[in-house]
């Protein structure tokens, strides 16, 4: 027998990813793939292609929709699921509002957490198992310390400090009905993984990932979109009295809800130049455009113990 | 990006150490110094470390993660770090090092190809440094890097390093450990991390990083049996391609090993023979397939195969075991309980499992052999579980894939255990 080369990374992450997205289907009788047309659940997609192909994906995909998204975002979301033709499921943190079982605290309150909640009333409605998710551990600490397969209990809860010994590639999927099963088959890419490897595999993305020029303001440091045209007509973000807009070229490095998720200032409009722009940045994804995140160093393991992704 | 830049694969390592070996400082050490850092993370930290009254940025902040831990000072359970050198990522574990939380240790190790055992010059080698040597050999880690660290507080002498080497020589011999690695450093300096600073000059071997850059990454070493666990059987039916009508794939991962078309493969437990007709990956041919690789193996013959079964080659074929010696780290607070039966896992098949005998437990720090009546946490023991399905299983030192099982309490579902086959 030949020896063989070592895997590249990214064929190795690949690998992986399937491995892990294949276990949820072995182990999992009612799993769904959270898809919200986002660069990382973009991969995602595409992994579920190299992981099921030429069958149909054993889950139906899932958006959680804040109605605060870019429309450009939502367009994609569709297409991409329409091309695949696989089943998507979209649940709304307004009908959540409408329920009353959302509050905002104000009107303009971001709905970024609250997406916590209908995602509870989602796996409930459905009955699922697991949901996969395409979080990563680079992306924030608390997700560095997250198991692969995260068992979370009946209130979407995380408990840091009671997880599951993971071992080798033996995951344990198990759990009682009504608890579920949180998976993350990218643990392991970071930022720059998810970079290359939307440039190997040529995957499209939503336009805003690109260097485009929007209107802006800067408020404490951060640029803030303002007078977003949302899919209902409404507008997100309204400039504030006496603020200074400005046109700036810009891109996104992550998709979000519109009140939290803030641009940088980039002329990258190739995937080719944000690789190398991610390759020579000073500022970390989140750092530069997750307001939420910065509200306190440890608001995403809060966010977590309280059901989030 | 640059399809040019060679590429060397992925390197998953881990570190072990105590709080006070300046473990959580090297890590943050090779990040800073690889560039991973950014600018928003460091002036976080630095805030921090003004809060706290110290001089210098405190570079062990960076993997200090939850809100618990950051109340107590420690690290509590395995954190994982990613830096990219351009040409090789790596996957850092980070294993506390107290004495209670020896399961962590092994879970961070399950993973990883190599460990970096640090000692603190000063210290010489610790009763924890030979309990983290051995469980590395334990679970099976081929390589060793001794990394003789805050040589700055030991005035660089390389007397007190070549004394703390040879030290450590003294007990790997009796430990048996084979590919081992030394080198001085300063984490807090960043003497021999990535630059080589000017304080070791004596020291002509490679840096940390160098040694890391150079090391075999997984599974390029041994030539394996092949071993392909069946994950998941994708069966389209798609009325409207009767192309796929009759296609019936066994999609997994090769746990070892390799297989191209033509091959002869026997499914287990059937016993069934057959050849292979394809090797896919979403449904594209590749012709031939290595271990690590996630594919979807078509075979000649129907053969009923679903998840838990393995294929393996027809020449190669492992044992039906359903008696198994293993080496095993308990991990739940409730002990062992000789009564109950526990469900193992091994590979994607499950059996049911009841403890037979515990030979003996490992104390971790005498390294020495005791008698055992019970198995609690944190425990390392020799046992023998009798199964009521047969595993298809190697010795975990041959193949960590088909060599290692977890236990799961199927009353809260919890993982309970981790299993190495002897």
């Amino acid at each position: 027998m030949t020896q063989r080369s070592t895997l590249s990374h990214l064929d190795w992450l690949e690998a992986e990813a399937i491995h892990i997205m294949r276990e949820v289907a072995g182990q999992c009788s009612n799993p769904v793939l959270l898809f919200s047309g986002g660069k990382d659940s973009i991969c995602m997609l595409r992994l579920a292609e190299k992981a099921f192909r030429p069958g149909k994906f054993p889950f139906p995909l899932m958006h959680i929709d804040t109605g605060h998204n870019y429309k450009e975002v939502v367009a994609f979301r569709d297409k991409r699921a329409a091309e695949l033709g696989e089943r998507l499921i979209v649940r709304s943190v307004e009908d959540s509002m409408a329920r009353g079982t959302v509050v905002l605290k104000h009107e303009g309150e971001s709905r970024n957490k609250h997406q916590s909640v209908t995602l509870l009333e989602a796996i409930e409605e459905f009955g699922f198992d697991a949901c996969i998710g395409g979080a990563r551990r680079d992306e924030e600490k608390a997700r560095a310390k997250e198991r692969i397969f995260s068992f979370r209990d009946e209130f979407g809860q995380w408990d840091p400090k009671n997880q599951r010994p993971e071992l080798w590639s033996l995951y344990n999927a198990r759990s009682h009905k009504g608890e579920n099963i949180r998976a993350f088959p990218i643990s392991n890419w970071t930022e720059m993984d998810v970079w290359q490897y939307i440039e190997r595999e040529g995957l499209e993305l939503p336009s805003i990932y690109f260097a485009h020029t929007r209107p802006v303001v800067m408020r404490q440091g951060a640029i803030v979109p303002v007078n977003v045209p949302l899919v209902s007509g409404e507008v997100a973000n309204p400039s504030r009295a006496g603020e200074q807009i400005i046109d700036l070229q810009v891109r996104f490095r992550t998709v979000g809800d519109i009140s939290c998720t803030a641009p940088v200032e980039s002329d990258a409009d190739t995937v080719e130049k944000i690789v190398l722009e991610t390759a020579t940045t000073t500022i970390t994804e989140r750092g530069a455009t997750r307001l939420d995140d910065q509200t306190s160093d440890a608001s995403m393991e809060q966010r977590k113990k309280e059901g989030y992704f | 990006m640059t399809a040019q830049v060679e590429d060397h694969g992925l390197l998953r390592f881990l570190t072990c150490g105590s709080v006070d070996d300046g473990k959580s400082t090297l890590i943050g050490r090779l990040l800073f110094d690889t560039k991973t850092i950014l600018a928003d993370t460091l002036s976080a930290i630095a805030k921090t470390s003004e809060k706290r009254g110290m001089g210098a940025v405190d570079l062990s902040l960076l993997t200090d993660g939850l809100q618990a831990e950051r109340e107590q000072g420690i690290t509590i359970d395995v954190a994982y770090r990613y830096f990219s050198t351009g040409t090789r990522k790596y996957i850092i574990a980070d294993a506390p090092g107290h004495e209670q939380y020896t399961r962590n240790m092994v879970t961070a190790a399950s993973t990883a190809n190599l460990a970096i055992i640090l000692i603190d010059a000063r210290k010489g080698v610790l009763t924890q440094t030979r309990r983290h040597s051995k469980l590395a050999s334990l679970v099976g880690i081929p390589h060793l890097i001794v990394a003789i660290n805050k040589m700055d507080l030991a005035d660089y002498s390389q007397e007190t390093y070549e004394r703390i080497k040879g030290e450590y020589l003294e007990f790997a011999a009796k430990v048996g450990i084979e590919d081992i690695r030394f080198i001085p450093l300063s984490a807090l300096n960043g003497d021999m991390i990535v630059d080589r600073g000017d304080n070791l000059n004596w020291y002509d071997g490679p840096t940390l990083l160098e040694m890391l850059e150079t090391a075999p990454a997984a599974h390029t070493e041994h030539t394996e049996k092949f071993r392909f666990p069946v994950q998941y059987v994708c069966r389209p039916q798609d009325s409207a391609n009767p192309d796929l009508h009759d296609y019936r794939g066994f999609m997994g991962r090769v746990e070892a090993g390799s297989i191209k078309v033509g091959d002869a493969v026997t499914v287990l437990p059937s016993g069934r023979e057959s050849t292979v007709k394809a090797v896919q990956i979403g449904g594209v041919d590749i012709g031939e397939a290595f271990c690590e690789q996630s594919i979807t193996l078509l075979l000649a013959d129907e053969i009923d195969t679903s998840r838990g079964d393995m294929i393996v080659k027809s020449s190669e074929v492992p044992a039906a075991v359903k008696q198994i010696e293993a080496t095993v780290c308990w991990m739940a607070e409730a002990p062992m309980d000789r009564a109950r039966t526990y469900l193992i896992r091994h590979t994607t098949r499950d059996s049911k499992a009841k403890l037979a005998a515990i030979d003996h437990r490992l104390d971790v720090n005498t390294l020495e052999k005791v008698p055992a009546e019970k198995l609690a946490m944190n425990d390392i023991a020799q046992v023998t579980f009798k199964l009521a399905q047969p595993l298809f299983a190697d010795p975990y030192l041959e193949n960590r894939g088909t060599g290692a099982f977890i236990i799961i309490d199927e009353s809260n579902n919890n993982t309970v255990g981790a299993g190495m086959i002897l």
